[in-house]
């Protein structure tokens, strides 16, 4: 193992992206993500690969597209609505079999939203935010060694699978900085053997290859057959991490930034009086289902820690049924989770309390938030001046 | 050993860099450490912290919401991070700049005035040194030949006479914190 460095999340997982023979990044600047192409201009060229500063985040994942084609190890990287832009591309990859990296360095929205680390495209990375039935891979890291190491393990399952792998971190992960090691040997992509689906321009004898993402009349064969290898993902590819889940009352379930206030609430539990265990998915999807549900036979209650409105805890509900009573304590649109909170929720899941637990009819009803502009939208959209 | 740290001044007062600092030292001395810069619009003149944690152990989370200690280098940052300390934690304070005293009984505060003892070292602008100086001698997270270390590291184009200074005022802040 090599000796650990202070490093930046961003510039850990450029530098191991690197490592792990990516030689083609495109992308396009965005808040709080730049340093990610920022290191890549500064040693893609002097690792043999290509940096381009694309016109745009649609170029970018095009450019992208071109370069996974050739078998080339490729990766685009931005943050939340640069990564809605994308959408297209992305649907076009899963639809052609792909393999590349994509990186959403999350940040507050809808819409431009904020420049805070938040997590509120749950949704958009697991459910497929372009159109139509397909999937990717989803890896989310909590901190700066897992952003330095996950673009082999994100690249390497891309390739397997031959579809797009996503890195789905946040602002507060990019802009942090962490002692870390790499856990591999640098890369060399040149000795990995080609493709054979690959379009090349050196072909020596084999026939020709072609990549299309319209495959004319075959639609469902493609759709099918591309959902056995969902199935096979789901199956063996589930990464999880578990803290103290063998004696736990509350079982928390978190992943990237968040299951890092759980660690310090797990870690004060004992002062408190309450048995507080971690479940932190690793995979988004596929979400590690199988293991989640035997754990929520062992707890007495759940409680979602996430930055969003109540994304992962749908998820989480649709893995463990009616085993457990799910409670969710959310921090959307920038806030930052904090393990005193989390432990006021958790305690208040176990003795029927509605404090730090979050829920929309009962926030409908007392949500109130100090702010000197006055955010009653009227909730029939009040239309002033008509004559109907 | 966990130290939950806050930094707090003016833009342009060096808190953000003692931070990166004092989380490079921490590496140095072979232990776990995270720096998370205050976050969002920020301008020179304005307000500025950051979140250091350097543990012999897991860096649980790198937002340090409840710190063990926090260095206040300008008088706004007082009341904003005062509330946020332990119970039991320090208040390392910079007496050049700030007239008012913190509130709280169950804390305890060292006053160092940091500006009047860099300006003796040779420059008013490292009085954030002089700060991280104190808080060596108080907690003992890093050693001080650790910092030396992180500077070259972490003021990779600094001049070799800069560097000297810097560690002047790193050992006159030590010396001064009681």
């Amino acid at each position: 193992m090599t000796e650990k460095t202070l490093r930046k999340g961003n510039e850990a997982l450029a530098e191991g992206a690197i490592r792990a023979g990516i030689r083609f990044f495109a992308g396009y600047p965005i808040t709080p993500q730049n340093e990610v192409p920022e290191y890549m201009a500064a040693h893609m060229a002097e690792n043999g690969g290509a940096f381009v500063q694309a016109e745009s985040e649609v170029a970018a994942i095009n450019m992208v597209y071109g370069a996974a084609a050739t078998g080339t190890r490729s990766m685009t990287s931005s943050s939340s609505p640069g990564i809605s832009l994308k959408q297209e591309g992305i649907t076009y990859l899963a639809s052609a079999d792909l393999p590349c990296l994509i990186v959403n360095v999350m940040r507050g929205g809808p819409g431009l939203g904020s420049i805070s680390g938040a997590q509120g495209d749950y949704f958009q990375a697991t459910r497929g935010g372009g159109n139509g039935d397909y999937h990717i891979i989803v890896l989310a890291p909590n901190s700066v060694e897992e952003l330095g190491n996950f673009p082999k393990l994100g690249i390497e399952l891309a390739e397997k699978y031959r579809m797009p792998c996503m890195i789905l971190a946040d602002g507060i992960l990019g802009q942090m900085m962490e002692s870390m090691a790499f856990n591999f040997d640098p890369i060399d992509p040149n000795k990995l053997g080609k493709f054979d689906w690959a379009v090349d321009i050196n072909k020596q004898g084999r026939g020709k290859s072609k990549v299309f993402s319209y495959k004319g009349d075959n639609l469902i064969a493609d759709v099918v057959e591309r959902a056995k290898r969902y199935g096979l993902i789901e199956k063996d590819e589930a990464r999880y991490e578990e803290r103290n889940t063998d004696d736990c009352d509350v079982l928390l379930v978190a992943y990237g930034l968040s299951s890092r206030a759980c660690l310090e609430a797990v870690s004060t539990t004992k002062e408190k009086g309450l048995k507080v265990g971690l479940f932190r998915p690793i995979t988004l999807w596929p979400f590690p289902s199988k293991r989640l549900a035997e754990l929520s036979k062992k707890a007495k209650a759940i409680l979602v820690v996430e930055q969003s409105l109540g994304q992962l805890v749908q998820d989480v509900k649709l893995a463990v049924g009616s085993n457990v009573p799910v409670g969710l304590n959310a921090y959307p649109a920038g806030g930052q989770p904090d393990g005193n909170q989390i432990l006021t929720a958790a305690k208040s899941l176990l003795t029927g309390q509605t404090e730090g637990l979050f829920d929309l009819q009962w926030h409908a009803a007392n949500f109130t938030y100090k702010c000197e502009r006055n955010l009653s939208l009227g909730v029939q959209g009040d239309r002033k001046g008509g004559n109907q | 050993m966990y130290q939950g740290i806050r930094i707090a001044g003016f833009g342009g007062q060096g808190v953000v860099s003692a931070g990166i600092l004092l989380a490079q030292a921490g590496v140095e001395n072979k232990k776990n450490a995270s720096w998370l810069p205050s976050y969002g619009p920020e301008m020179r003149g304005g307000t500025a912290n950051c979140s250091v944690v350097v543990t012999d152990g897991e860096v649980y989370t790198p937002i340090v919401s409840a710190p063990d200690t926090v260095i206040i280098m300008n008088e706004p940052s007082l009341p904003k991070f005062e509330p946020l300390l332990k119970k039991g934690g320090l208040l390392i304070l910079n007496s050049s700049l700030i007239n008012s005293r913190p509130t709280r009984k169950d804390i305890t505060t060292v006053c160092v005035p940091c500006n009047e003892i860099a300006r003796k070292v040779g420059m008013d602008r490292i009085a954030n040194l002089v700060a991280l100086g104190a808080f060596i001698k108080l907690t003992g997270a890093v050693t001080l030949e650790s910092v030396e270390h992180a500077m070259k590291k972490v003021y990779k184009r600094a001049k070799p006479e800069m560097l000297e200074l810097n560690k002047k005022a790193l050992q006159a802040g030590f010396d001064a914190a009681k």
